[in-house]
């Protein structure tokens, strides 16, 4: 195996289109060395990509935050502005396991090591969250939502590297939350989870709303028709009932040790609306 | 396997050490160093018995490879001993007997200091979520959480007398 700190990403996507046999990224490191670990993975090349200026950035312009892809979920939770912005994005975040997992692992590995159950995508998804990603061809910007394919698969091709994550600019009027089920408050993995996010107009009624579900199908799930059914209102019961349902339909979960399908799918429905309530009440909804 | 030179900084001391790419900061710590007070319990960042500080954040040093160590600067239990003398959190640890077999202090005792750093001031419950990175089977927590809570205590009467004689 070879070790590679480059420090700039033209460099580590050379490294990475190059490579021949195994290949893999080293950001924080927290779901690698353990796969290498258990023996999953053994890869020929590791490309550490800490050392490169743009991914340990976290900056701020008129569209939005840029998180840089090796930011660590400690300098999330000690980051002000993306607290006050996107705290649903952060407190999910911030859920990936302990102090000492906080300290290396990041929303781009959280993203790219593709478990339905990841912690952080449903709250990406719903904030409309895009990955920049550089490849050999040059940059694209990709909705997060299309990078997991499944299970620790992801769209990304031979060479291509995550640079960051964007988030759009929030306004005082725009709210998220995350909600994840596990049976211990921490250190756990979600049985099922609920990412929201929603933008209020005029009397407190819902103008635009996103809806993710996690650890429901292969992939975190977007479900436009939950969104649907709370956007021209003020949240009232009805239109949470009609959010969990809607949330029911698109769940599609395994049983595990870790829950059954009917729990998993009625837990969904049930986080997604406390999650709405959430993210109104900091959108200042009342 | 490859073996890579690595000049890192350890507890203030300048360190090199040569080890394989593949190889963990805790292996290279216990066998390249002799550094043996962060402990292996799971190698997969769930039991937080190899916590150490690297550039001041705590970490699991099982899920952090040696070269990684390369121009930084590590913290390890053994740096919490000062001039000869225990740490407050290491008195209080024995104090309070906050500890059986001894396998899982180190990391509670440096993972505590950090928490302690961000927090001088915890309440129980964040002295527990702060700690749920840490897995102690003897204990059952509660006097580490005490040991925690009046090191916190005594931490912050030393810092106001240094405050005072300034």
């Amino acid at each position: 195996m070879r070790y590679e700190a480059p420090k700039s990403m033209k460099e580590a996507v050379g490294l990475m289109a190059k490579a021949k046999g195994n290949a893999r990224v080293l950001a924080g490191g927290t779901d690698l060395l353990v796969q290498m670990k258990s023996g999953m993975v053994e890869p020929d090349l590791i490309v550490d990509i800490k050392h490169i200026p743009a991914t340990q950035e976290i900056s701020k312009n008129g569209k939005g935050f840029k998180v840089g892809a090796a930011v660590s979920g400690a300098r999330l939770r000690d980051h002000a502005g993306l607290n006050k912005a996107w705290p649903g994005v952060v407190e999910a975040t911030n859920l990936i396991g302990s102090d000492q997992v906080q300290g290396r692992c990041t929303m781009s590995g959280n993203l790219c090591n593709a478990s339905p159950a990841a912690d952080s995508v449903p709250a990406l998804v719903a904030a409309k969250a895009k990955a920049i990603v550089v490849g050999p061809k040059g940059k694209r910007t990709v909705p997060v939502e299309k990078i997991p394919t499944g299970p620790g698969q992801t769209s990304l091709k031979k060479g291509e590297i995550i640079e960051a994550i964007t988030l759009p600019a929030s306004s005082a009027k725009t709210g998220d939350a995350y909600l994840r089920f596990t049976p211990r408050t921490e250190m756990d993995i979600a049985v099922c989870s609920a990412g929201i996010c929603l933008t209020i107009g005029a009397r407190g009624v819902i103008k635009q709303a996103r809806v993710a579900i996690g650890a429901v199908a292969p992939t975190v799930v977007l479900a436009p028709k939950a969104a649907r059914a709370i956007v021209g209102t003020k949240l009232d019961d009805a239109a949470l009932e009609k959010l969990a349902k809607e949330v029911e339909k698109v769940c599609a979960p395994i049983d595990d040790k870790r829950g059954t399908i009917e729990f998993r799918t009625e837990v969904a429905g049930v986080l997604a609306k406390r999650a709405a309530k959430i993210a109104y009440a900091r959108a200042g909804g009342k | 396997m490859s073996s890579v030179h690595v000049s890192t900084t350890i507890n203030g001391d300048a360190v090199e050490y040569v080890c394989p790419v593949d190889e963990t900061l805790l292996d290279s710590l216990r066998d390249r160093v002799g550094l043996t007070g962060a402990k292996e319990g799971c190698g997969t960042g769930d039991c937080g018995a190899c916590s150490v500080s690297l550039d001041g954040q705590l970490v699991c040093s099982c899920l952090v490879l040696g070269v990684e160590a390369e121009g930084r600067e590590v913290n390890t239990v053994e740096g919490m001993v000062q001039d000869g003398e225990l740490h407050v959190l290491q008195s209080k640890f024995i104090e309070h007997a906050a500890l059986q077999c001894g396998i899982c202090t180190p990391g509670f005792l440096v993972a505590a200091n950090a928490l302690l750093e961000r927090n001088p001031n915890p309440t129980v419950e964040e002295i527990r979520y702060g700690l749920a990175g840490n897995l102690c089977r003897c204990t059952g927590y509660d006097k580490i959480v005490r040991a925690v809570m009046d090191a916190g205590k005594e931490m912050r009467k030393k810092n106001k007398s240094k405050g005072k004689k300034r």
